[in-house]
């Protein structure tokens, strides 16, 4: 089994979800966080007074799939999330040892 | 209603002539000469006190309060709140009296109507009841020192506001509206145009702010932290309630249902909507972009700049009125404020000051029937008019400027100004009132 961790503009949320379940992803979690990376924020103006806004609003996804998938998933999240323009976001793919479905007990693949 | 039908600033102010003549009360009360109560005009002026009330809870205390953040939210609205209550009380007990008492001085009305002696409800006050006259009044005494309060946002102490505030009426506003709305007053007599309060409200509150934020000084990360506007929605829809609020401001100062009312709530209207557009189009032009928190201000600058004119210029020349105190209030607040590093925090003085000044001096000119406006005195020209506005600004500004400055050393001595630095820091909410605004 893959963890695969992504970070991606927000407005891009819903049309990654629809093209995971596409290719048979069936469960997410999506968490609302702030980061930077070569994008580098930008500036607001209160009054004279100006603030550089550091940290960009990001979605996080993490999926767990079968090893089989986890390729055809990050393809999908890359093709999906992207827009040419700096700030696309990242994709961590990463192994995972060990999963529990909590309502049944079934493990690994199967509790997916 | 003949007798309702008014023409300029000045004879607004005969009720206020009146109630300043300690012999009325006691003439009704033995030769009861016919009533002058006008039904039409005292129904407009409760609804016009209501919407002075409107005017600082929920108005003036949601403008700020969005405008802070979000850690000092509730430190807002609280002081807010208990300035105003607390200064309702002062008004009753000595306040109106000290206003409009009935003395002959031109400072100071005197102790006649401590604890509103004298007034019962039957009183009358031009064609109002005089108890009517003083709820209204109220309001007007309340919002002022709870307009400091953004000067100072985000660092003084509750007891300390409260406690400068109670001295501040005292020994500011009361003298002060004596003199602009006492038939006995300096600039009564004097023929300033001040229709609803630019000197009394807005120049004093202005000026006030002004010296408490360069005696209290810097916010802790001034410059550093991003101390941007925890919510805009709010603050926004605080202004749009200060401005609804404010017909009963201006529309009221008219002491009735006539006329001169009528052209004021125009005024308010033409002036406020001047001023939004100009600062949408200054920003527009100087940024790249027109802002929200532009918006709201071009509003407050507006409706400070149209206070002292709303009864006497045009509503063509208001909405000049409007732009040219939003354009120089805009280079306040984003040129001058940021040179001289004083941190007003909400930009008291860059807009209720600067635009009041305008204001007051802009009500000399375009007050000249023509620009449209209403017209002067008999004898009295345009120069000579500006000119006694500088003069009622100029003693305002020394007065309120070396009082407030006294009076905050004498807090300051007392039970001390500031917050220390650990519980700013952590935010007034949860460090002087021991709330959070808002929970995750």
């Amino acid at each position: 089994m893959k963890l695969i961790i992504a970070a991606i503009k927000p407005f891009k949320l819903d049309e990654v979800r629809e093209a995971l379940t596409g290719i048979g992803v069936r469960g997410m979690m999506v968490t609302e966080i702030k980061g930077f990376g070569l994008q580098s924020g930008h500036t607001e103006i209160y009054r004279g007074a100006e603030y550089a806004v550091n940290f960009v609003p990001k979605i996080r996804l993490e999926i767990v799939v079968a090893d089989g998938l986890a390729d055809q998933v990050v393809e999908t999240i890359r093709s999906t999330a992207r827009t040419d323009k700096i700030g696309d976001g990242k994709i961590f793919v990463l192994d995972v040892e060990h999963a529990v479905r909590v309502r049944t007990g079934e493990t690994d693949d199967d509790a997916l | 209603m003949e007798k309702t039908m008014r023409f300029s600033g000045l004879a607004a102010l005969v009720p206020a002539l009146m109630a300043g003549l300690p012999a009325w009360a006691q003439e009704t009360a033995e030769a009861a000469p016919a009533s002058a109560l006008d039904s039409g005009d005292t129904a407009w002026m409760i609804v016009a006190t209501v919407l002075v009330m409107f005017m600082i809870l929920p108005g003036l205390a949601l403008f700020y309060g969005g405008l802070v953040r979000a850690k000092n939210m509730l430190s807002v609205l609280v002081q807010v709140t208990g300035i105003a209550a607390t200064i309702m009380i002062v008004w009753v007990v000595y306040g109106y009296s000290f206003t409009f008492g009935g003395s002959e001085s031109p400072w100071f009305g005197g102790t006649a109507k401590l604890f509103l002696k004298g007034v019962t409800a039957t009183s009358e006050s031009g064609t109002i009841p005089e108890y009517l006259f003083i709820a209204f009044q109220m309001t007007f005494a309340a919002i002022t020192p709870a307009l400091i309060v953004g000067a100072f946002a985000e660092r003084m102490k509750f007891g300390a506001v409260v406690a400068f505030s109670v001295l501040w009426v005292t020994f500011v506003y009361f003298p002060i509206a004596h003199m602009a709305w006492d038939a006995n007053g300096l600039f009564f007599g004097w023929g300033v145009l001040d229709f609803a309060g630019g000197t009394v409200v807005h120049i004093n509150a202005g000026i006030a702010g002004l010296v408490g934020a360069i005696l209290l000084g810097k916010r802790v990360g001034y410059g550093k932290d991003n101390m941007a506007p925890h919510s805009l929605p709010l603050a926004v829809t605080g202004a749009g309630m200060l401005w609804v609020g404010w017909f009963g401001f201006n529309a009221g100062s008219a002491l009735g249902a006539g006329t001169l009312a009528v052209l004021a709530v125009l005024n308010t209207m033409t002036a406020t909507a001047g001023a939004v557009v100009a600062w949408l189009v200054i920003e527009r032009v100087l940024r790249g972009k027109a802002a929200a928190l532009g918006a709201a201000s071009g509003i407050i600058a507006g409706l400070v700049a149209v206070t002292p004119a709303a009864g006497a210029v045009g509503p063509v020349g208001a909405i000049v009125l409007g732009a040219v105190a939003s354009a120089v209030a805009y280079w306040f607040v984003a040129v001058v404020k940021v040179k001289a590093g004083y941190d007003d925090s909400l930009d008291v003085f860059g807009i209720h000051g600067v635009a009041g000044i305008i204001g007051a001096i802009g009500t000399g000119v375009l007050a000249s029937g023509s620009f449209g406006g209403q017209g002067y005195a008999e004898g009295v020209t345009m120069g000579a008019q500006v000119w006694t506005q500088i003069l009622a600004v100029a003693i305002t500004v020394v007065w309120c400027g070396v009082v407030s400055a006294i009076l905050y050393k004498v807090v300051d001595a007392v039970i001390g100004l500031r917050v220390s630095t650990e519980d700013e820091r952590e935010g007034l909410d949860l460090t002087s009132h021991g709330e959070s605004a808002y929970h995750n």
